[in-house]
């Protein structure tokens, strides 16, 4: 066991972690930062978000309706006051990363692009093409080469936390390459591990998205909160469930049913016109994009396809010169993997899961329960997304609160001393042990593949966009039965060099315990808010006893216990959620609400 | 037991595999893999590891070619797995290798830290030509000064080029198309002032000059970025640079 002393260890090197790690070293060039990541930063999920980043630059816009939009979507399960927060700094994190290089798409004035998303009043997306993700990934990642004082652990695969004297003090961590295992001693630790949307069989996400940093934390006795919230994203391919971004809808395209129709009118969207109106049809939140596909699908007005029913997004009306400018990936994808040249002929798309909208229970400030652990990103929940997340929030929450955890955790971390070295060396020594055991368990019989294979297709099955009782018990008595196989699970590779069989069993009983906390917290939630959706008689939204957010805690081999915590309120009471015209009239008598708050300190 | 996929095709799938504990050297090793006509190579390996050896070892993430992780020689030619389909290989038969000029790790994953290095030195971040505060806003960049370098921006550090170029095959010291690329995506930024201090690497010893123009780089690139270009640009520069130094009193250097 090598150790390392660190004063910051940051886990995961996507946009939150590296902002994590720039905003630390710049807070205290004198702080020693541990940066690791399972893969090299720019291998890292945040590489395919594609449509954009949300950050409020137009005049006839205001930080109140950046705000208004997000809670409405979420809604009314956000926590307001760091929304609040958040809507101020998008903003100042697009402008830091334009000057950090990022090549925003640009007006002819030179001045930054902004393109119109779903659920959003007003255009306010910042977007480099459709490769968003991977710019301000890679700008992040070239940018954190400035600094000296962060030290990166590439390719090094996280196994545990090092919990001493009621705080995290580090963590332990296995060079893949060559199974040498370091703990990484530190006085704050930073998970910013990304989402968990592989635990779900059709999804977009790359397979490094397994939940680390939540089951880490999450065994540790931190809470998940708000895990039933599981995003579909509406257009996504059929089969492997890449994604075509919202912009495809934001620059104009349509979705239609069999009959060629904008079904999209038939489920309070409407009406239809021919250019897109924000909040409005095919502009319209996710979650409610993905239940109108499932109706259609059960009125029988889907398309069939070799993967299941879809429907078509239909790009043909925008000409191949804007789509090869403003769209350009989505028609590779589209030309390489499906034949479907888009100028030409529509796309067909269906729902695939795509965010984990809970995620580590943290306060506005990054910082869990557990002293000297913080959380950002995806596998956090700070508490701006509720119940369904708006495309081009989550882009935007990586560089906002990446740079709040970065700099919380420096400071906490110089206002503590480092622990006995010796102590946190045998606990790490444990970890080892514990690791290790799963390669030096011959008698293993359950192959992982099939394992996984399970809990995913039961994820689908018990959690997808509707939901009811009996299936999602189904579920959780199936990870039940799946976590008692998976003692018995069976690791073919043995050797020490890039080991990824064993890597792929420590993952799987990462992303076993994650599913336990969603299902189980969907089944808990006896009503309907956002992406959670019943069709069992718990239809409805229920604020008297459903505003809250769930927390599940772990209970070691058992199911996790659920719990519950308040909901901040601060600006928007919890209000009709409607879209189109009904959205809009909606709109107008909240307006001329009298006593109407929230508004001054956020104009 | 192994899913059920495919229509009844089979595809033989050749995997280079080298384990450095237990064997003396790389060995080719077959394994018959049914499919159907939407699959990648990338799903070809992934069916392999699930159900037919564990033991296999590759890296790959998005599946959509954009993370670059799962750069590998597919028939020879450097391609990124997850774009490229088992049907288009009629014969029945693909091999499949560790992407070239690269040491082998194991099995289909290279040491790259020889990329990572090199990255590392050429300065891969803005250096202001004029200091701006975030409550100035961003810099003005219009569409047209955006397009000069946006091409290069896009590289996703897969390396494939690095295996296409026989020259970085002879000597690694070269800097290499990928890298060329992305000295001349900043070199070329509007907002940056440090192309002098990157030139000394492009018109150093392992810079530019290294580059015998053959072009497989940019064949091969999968995001279109165009090294060849980038190195070509740089060679015509450094070149100016060279002989500028005999007469301005501080270099050529711009």
């Amino acid at each position: 066991m090598d150790a390392w002393k660190a004063d910051v260890a940051i886990v995961g090197a996507g946009g939150a972690g590296l902002r994590a790690a720039i905003a630390a070293a710049e807070s205290d060039p004198s702080l020693k930062i541990a940066l690791v990541s399972k893969v090299y930063p720019m291998r890292s999920h945040t590489v395919a978000a594609e449509g954009g980043s949300a950050g409020v630059v137009q005049a006839h816009d205001s930080l109140e309706h950046h705000f208004h939009d997000t809670v409405a979507g979420g809604d009314w399960l956000c926590e307001q006051d760091v929304v609040e927060d958040f809507v101020a700094r998008c903003t100042e994190e697009m402008v830091q990363l334009e000057h950090w290089g990022c090549p925003w798409s640009r007006k002819e004035d030179g001045h930054i692009n902004v393109r119109a998303f779903g659920g959003m009043k007003i255009e306010r997306t910042w977007f480099a093409a459709d490769k968003t993700g991977f710019h301000m990934l890679h700008t992040l990642f070239q940018t954190s080469i400035k600094y000296p004082s962060i030290r990166r652990f590439d390719e090094h695969f996280c196994l545990d936390l090092i919990v001493e004297d009621g705080r995290v003090q580090g963590v332990v961590v296995v060079d893949i390459a060559s199974r040498r295992f370091t703990l990484i001693q530190a006085n704050a630790v930073i998970l910013a591990t990304g989402g968990a949307g592989r635990v779900f069989r059709e999804n977009t996400n790359g397979g490094i998205v397994t939940g680390d940093g939540m089951a880490l934390a999450y065994r540790h006795g931190v809470p998940l909160r708000d895990m039933e919230f599981v995003q579909y994203h509406p257009t996504c391919m059929p089969g492997t469930g890449l994604l075509f971004t919202e912009a495809c809808r934001g620059e104009g395209g349509f979705l239609l049913n069999r009959d060629g129709y904008r079904y999209l009118q038939d489920y309070g969207l409407g009406p239809a016109e021919p250019t897109p109106r924000n909040k409005a049809m095919e502009l319209g939140p996710r979650d409610r994009l993905s239940q109108a596909f499932w109706y259609e699908q059960q009125k029988g007005r889907t398309i069939d396809g070799p993967h299941g029913p879809v429907v078509h997004l239909d790009l043909r009306h925008l000409g191949e010169a804007k789509l090869r400018e403003r769209l350009p990936q989505i028609y590779e994808l589209a030309e390489e993997f499906l034949g479907v040249d888009p100028a030409k002929t529509p796309i067909p798309v269906r729902p695939a899961v795509h965010y984990t909208m809970g995620g580590i229970l943290v306060d506005g400030r990054c910082a869990a329960p557990l002293p000297g652990l913080y959380a950002a990103g995806e596998c956090s929940s700070v508490g701006i997304h509720g119940a369904n997340r708006l495309g081009s929030n989550s882009l935007a929450e990586l560089c906002v609160f990446g740079k709040t955890a970065g700099a919380e955790a420096a400071a906490f971390a110089k206002s503590v001393a480092h622990g006995p070295a010796d102590v946190l060396l045998k606990q790490a020594a444990a970890s080892q042990q514990r690791a290790l055991e799963l390669v030096t368990n011959a008698s293993g019989t359950e192959r992982i593949a099939t394992l996984r294979k399970e809990m995913a297709q039961s994820m689908e099955d018990g959690c997808g966009i509707y939901r009811e009782a009996r299936s999602m018990q189904a579920t959780c008595d199936k990870l039940a039965e799946l976590r008692e196989r998976y003692r018995r699970v069976r690791v073919e590779d043995t050797s020490s060099v890039w080991n990824t069989d064993w890597l792929l069993a420590i993952e799987l009983g990462y992303q076993l315990e994650v599913a336990q906390a969603m299902a189980w917290s969907a089944l808990e939630r006896r009503e309907s808010r956002g992406a959670h959706q019943r069709l069992d008689g718990f239809g409805e939204r229920d604020d008297a006893n459903f505003l809250r957010h769930s927390l599940a805690y772990h209970a070691g081999a058992d199911a996790p216990r659920i719990g519950y915590g308040d909901v901040k309120i601060t600006g928007s009471p919890p209000g009709t959620r409607a879209y189109g015209a009904a959205g809009e009239r909606a709109e107008q008598e909240r307006a001329a609400l009298p006593g109407r708050t929230g508004e001054a300190n956020r104009g | 037991m192994a899913e059920t996929t495919g229509n009844g095709k089979v595809v033989r799938i050749e995997v280079l595999r080298y384990r450095p504990e237990q064997d003396e050297e790389p060995f080719l090793q077959g394994y018959d893999v049914p499919f159907t006509d939407d699959m990648s190579v990338l799903q070809g390996l992934q069916y392999i590891k699930d159900w037919l050896d564990g033991t296999l070892s590759f890296r790959w993430s998005c599946r959509m070619a954009i993370c670059g992780s799962c750069g590998m020689m597919i028939d020879g030619e450097p391609r990124l797995a997850c774009k490229t389909f088992l049907r288009d290989f009629p014969a029945g038969t693909v091999r499949v290798e560790a992407l070239a000029h690269f040491p082998i790790e194991r099995d289909l994953v290279i040491r790259m830290d020889d990329f990572l290095a090199k990255l590392e030195r050429i300065k891969p971040y803005i250096i202001p030509k004029e200091a701006r505060t975030l409550a100035q806003g961003e810099y003005l960049q219009t569409p047209a000064e955006l397009d000069v370098y946006e091409q290069f921006s896009s590289c996703i550090n897969c390396l494939l080029c690095y295996a296409a170029c026989p020259q970085y095959g002879l000597n690694p010291e070269f800097v290499g198309p990928g890298i060329m690329a992305l000295l001349h995506r900043y070199n070329a930024d509007s907002r940056d002032g440090a192309a002098a201090e990157r030139m000394e690497i492009a018109g150093s010893e392992a810079g530019v000059f290294n580059c015998t123009a053959v072009g497989y780089c940019s064949e091969v690139c999968p995001k279109h970025v165009d090294p060849a270009n980038a190195v070509n640009q740089n060679k015509t520069r450094a070149a100016g640079d060279y002989f500028l130094r005999f007469i301005t009193p501080k270099g050529g250097a711009r």
